[in-house]
């Protein structure tokens, strides 16, 4: 055995045990998709056509083009044509079940050529990359680009009718849709398998990427064949309806083109091909749709109602302790705060009953890791947490419950309630210039005029830092640096003058030197204006430089809050300690 | 700007070269059955032969493509094989009634999507679950199905509306307005279903972007931040979804002309396709692919002047 080979094997059972966890999912996938009433009925549906276009001969009444001339226009139900008579005195239900057969031999087309050539040409793209992937790349953008109906039609000079041919290019144009979502699985599938194999070998296998990536690519592809076949029975009965199909042989579209013909005479003739048709390819994208939910799982988050809201809302306050009243010297005043998203049937609770108070003239720490609730906790008392969160508890601010009150939000919004975002360059409009963006929100909360506004911001400008401002009032985000981003961002909060701010991570996505300017700016905001203010920071660093008080987040509780040369000095939490350690041991290094 | 536009400029012509090459090559690839479907079936090998070379197709194809592109310059298509009226007076005469419905049907899916879509991705609940529930109807249900299901209603069964026929403006205009109610309907519902769809989701995808949050902190009315910020971000992605929406409309449309005998370009495609007038529909396919192209290069020169940042390089 040479190294290369053990090194192989020893990949294996990675792969071994992937494939059996991939099988227990497809196993799983399979009950959910037997257990799906709307995927099953879909697939009934289709069974049941497939039987009818291969037993056409057993199951037709008559024969295809029999005519009796006796019956000509026979209404549905009148007589012993079914479904009536067309034009011609041929019966409509077995002409219907004749033609399935071209339907189901035009899909099998369609979806063999498609699939085949879109899932080989993505393969290849998403494998060899370079010229192979943009060549094929740019072909899939001219062929989308293409008229399709209007090119079938045309082709239609050439070929004759001859619906399977015209299918067969209708396959061709389709096949981009696969082309694309396998060349997608391909790359992503080797981005994540290559950093995994060169971990535990040292070699990139070819091979094992590509199992991957049939399997991975399988779920797609199923999904999109549904969709493909929806439109190619929509087109094959429009060109059919067109009088483009060969006249000799029944088709959905021609049958329908014939009834079309006489709606005056016989409306009703009209009514069992053009329910066929829709229904089928309703069928197929309710299939699509089913499929998806099956195969893969959507992490959309499900919005409850309001009843169901307020439930949750009492669900999470009624457990434990009654709520402290809120501190009255305090400015800001949270009390038992719980945040929840809705989470399947049940919840997620992210925030469990926190208290948190913010002084005037006094800088609060709020720390820990990322994901311990922190940022929640900030957006709850803006009101700005995402549609399907539920918050719950109590938040005073200045003497008033906001929480849960649009109207006193309105009023502290952004006007003696403000915000400083982490991210600077994504927390800015990217259509607006840098002063256009301030002018709103200055004018969102004060009755100024534009010009004014303007003569504000430019000094506030000034104030923080930035060099020229005139010339930054008119740039856009882009043409800013991540500093002066998070500058604008702050002018943007104490331009109306707010009482208390609350900074998420304020210097967390900057430069170590411009850190250090920002923090000192804030610290500067705070001496002029007294004002009181929340830092969100998972760095003890920031805590120990800027904050007077501290409150210490672990899992969506405040397990230690206090005075921060208390909290250095002696921590009272285990938790606490462990940070100040880690801190310390990164110093030392 | 100016390069960018001027290289969207240069694909754009590229693409019109390249499809109308591949659509001329096709269509032209067979000189003998050209011939023989003009002279019909009971024609002798010698009449066909003589026809073939009459109408110069025994020239090479790349020749033949290469005189039609000559042509094009000059303003000339060539003239039906049956007619022998210039294709360029063909196309004339039925351009205004594909256009009314094309334009009509564009304008109207455009403004029914926004508004639906944004609708729906900023209120959710019911507007966003009918909206999930038309579209999958939509996307489903061939145009040209829902047309026939409007004609059985409006016109045989209700006798309210026209089931056929087209009034030119200069004529009626309150008669041209009804012969284009059903047609338009007809193909609204599919438009409007895939585009609001994907309105809602770029509507989305913006509103869960951080400077919406940092906007709402600063108190900026709901509104504002859904019609000013959000609608000014979407728009690009909008832009594009309507341009790929008229590929898709146009098919739409040549069945819908069909369905109403509406004499437009769609339905001059189809008949001349049956007849077997080459030069005909080579004029068709060219109108069709060069509104594409045309649109498709509009709407992604409006979307890179919305974004400052492609606007400014």
């Amino acid at each position: 055995m040479s190294v290369e080979q053990i090194t192989a094997t020893s990949v294996d059972p990675e792969v071994g045990g992937g494939a059996v966890e991939t099988r227990a999912r497809r196993a799983s996938a399979l009950r959910r998709l037997v257990r799906n009433p709307m995927a099953m009925t879909c697939i009934v549906f289709l069974a049941a056509l497939v039987a009818v276009a291969l037993l056409a001969p057993v199951l037709a009444p008559y024969d295809q083009n029999l005519t009796r001339v006796d019956l000509t226009n026979a209404k549905p139900f009148s007589g012993p044509f079914v479904l009536g008579g067309d034009s011609s005195g041929r019966d409509i239900l077995s002409r219907l079940i004749w033609a399935s057969r071209g339907t189901f031999l035009a899909c099998v087309v369609v979806l063999v050529v498609s699939v085949v050539i879109g899932v080989t040409a993505g393969l290849a793209a998403g494998f060899l990359g370079g010229w192979t992937d943009r060549v094929s790349g740019w072909l899939s953008d001219v062929v989308l680009a293409l008229p399709g109906t209007v090119l079938l039609i045309a082709l239609y000079t050439v070929i004759g009718p001859s619906i399977l041919i015209a299918m067969a290019v209708f396959g061709l144009l389709i096949a981009p849709s696969f082309f694309r979502l396998v060349r997608a699985v391909v790359t992503q599938v080797r981005r994540e398998l290559y950093i995994d194999a060169a971990r535990v070998s040292g070699l990139s296998d070819l091979r094992i990427v590509f199992r991957h990536v049939l399997i991975a690519v399988r779920a797609p592809v199923i999904i999109q064949s549904s969709f493909v076949l929806a439109a190619g029975i929509g087109i094959q009965a429009g060109l059919e309806f067109l009088g483009l199909g060969n006249p000799r042989e029944a088709s959905w579209g021609g049958i329908l083109q014939t009834s079309f013909a006489s709606i005056y005479q016989n409306p009703g003739a009209v009514v069992a091909p053009t329910v066929l048709i829709s229904l089928t390819t309703l069928v197929l994208v309710l299939l699509g749709n089913a499929l998806r939910d099956v195969l893969q799982v959507t992490a959309a988050p499900r919005q409850l109602t309001r009843r169901q809201r307020t439930e949750l809302r009492d669900r999470l306050t009624a457990t434990a302790t009654p709520a402290q009243a809120p501190a009255r010297d305090a400015l800001l005043s949270v009390r038992d705060l719980h945040i929840a998203y809705p989470n399947g049937d049940d919840h997620t609770e992210v925030v469990h009953g926190i208290d948190l108070d913010v002084h005037r003239g006094v800088i609060h720490g709020l720390v820990g890791e990322s994901g311990s609730g922190k940022s929640q906790t900030v957006f709850s008392v803006l009101g700005i947490l995402p549609r399907e969160a539920v918050a719950a508890g109590s938040i005073v601010f200045d003497g008033t419950e906001i929480l849960g009150s649009d109207a006193a939000l309105r009023a502290v919004r952004g006007k003696r309630i403000a915000y400083v975002p982490q991210e600077p360059m994504s927390n800015l409009d990217p259509t607006l210039t840098v002063g256009q963006q301030l002018v709103v929100g200055v004018r969102a909360v004060k009755p100024i005029s534009r010009r004014a506004a303007r003569t504000d911001l430019l000094g506030l400008l000034a104030r923080v830092g930035i060099k020229d401002p005139t010339a930054v009032f008119d740039m856009y985000p882009h043409e800013i640096s991540g500093g002066m981003a998070q500058r604008v961002l702050i002018t943007g909060a104490i331009a109306a003058d707010p009482d208390v701010i609350l900074a998420d991570e304020p210097t967390t996505a900057l430069d170590v030197t411009i850190q250090a300017d920002v923090l000192d700016l804030l610290r500067e905001i705070r001496d002029e204006r007294g004002l009181g203010m929340v830092l969100v920071t998972h760095n003890l660093g920031v805590v120990a430089d800027i904050c007077d008080t501290v409150s210490v987040m672990r899992g969506g509780h405040i397990v230690e809050t206090g005075d921060v040369r208390t909290v250095f000095a002696a921590p009272s939490h285990p938790y606490t300690r462990e940070l100040l350690a880690a801190a310390t041991t990164a110093e030392v290094h | 700007m100016l390069r960018l536009v001027v290289r969207r400029l240069g694909s754009a012509v590229l693409l019109t070269l390249v499809v109308t090459m591949a659509t001329y090559f096709l269509v032209f690839s067979n000189g003998p059955g050209i011939a023989r479907a003009i002279l019909g079936k009971e024609a002798t090998q010698a009449t066909v032969q003589a026809k073939v070379v009459e109408l110069g197709l025994d020239q090479p194809v790349f020749t033949q493509y290469l005189h039609w592109l000559g042509g094009l310059l000059t303003g000339s298509l060539g003239r039906s094989y049956f007619t022998q009226e210039p294709i360029t007076t063909m196309l004339a005469t039925r351009v205004p009634v594909t256009a009314s419905l094309a334009v009509i049907i564009l304008v109207l899916t455009a403004v029914i999507s926004i508004l639906v879509g944004v609708a729906a991705a900023v209120k959710g609940g019911w507007i966003d679950r009918v909206l999930q529930f038309v579209s999958v109807l939509g996307a489903a249900v061939p145009g040209f199905i829902v047309a026939i299901l409007l004609v059985l209603t409006f016109a045989v069964g209700l006798h309210l509306l026209p089931a056929t026929g087209y009034v030119s403006p200069t004529v009626s205009v309150t008669g041209w307005l009804s012969a284009l109610v059903l047609p338009v309907l007809a193909v609204l519902v599919g438009s409007v279903g895939g585009a609001a769809q994907q309105f809602r989701g770029a509507v989305a995808d913006v509103l869960s972007q951080d400077f919406v949050r940092t906007l709402r902190s600063r108190g900026v009315a709901e509104r504002r931040i859904v019609f000013v910020h959000v609608l000014r971000s979407a728009a690009g992605p909008g832009l594009t979804i309507l341009g790929l929406q008229t590929i898709g409309l146009l098919g739409g449309v040549v069945l819908i002309e069909r369905v109403f005998a509406l004499p437009g370009v769609g339905d001059l495609t189809v008949s001349t396709a049956l007849q077997g007038d080459v030069p005909a529909v080579m004029g068709c396919v060219l109108f069709t692919i060069v509104v594409v192209v045309v649109v498709n290069l509009l709407a992604d020169i409006a979307a890179a002047w919305l974004n400052p940042k492609a606007r400014q390089a």
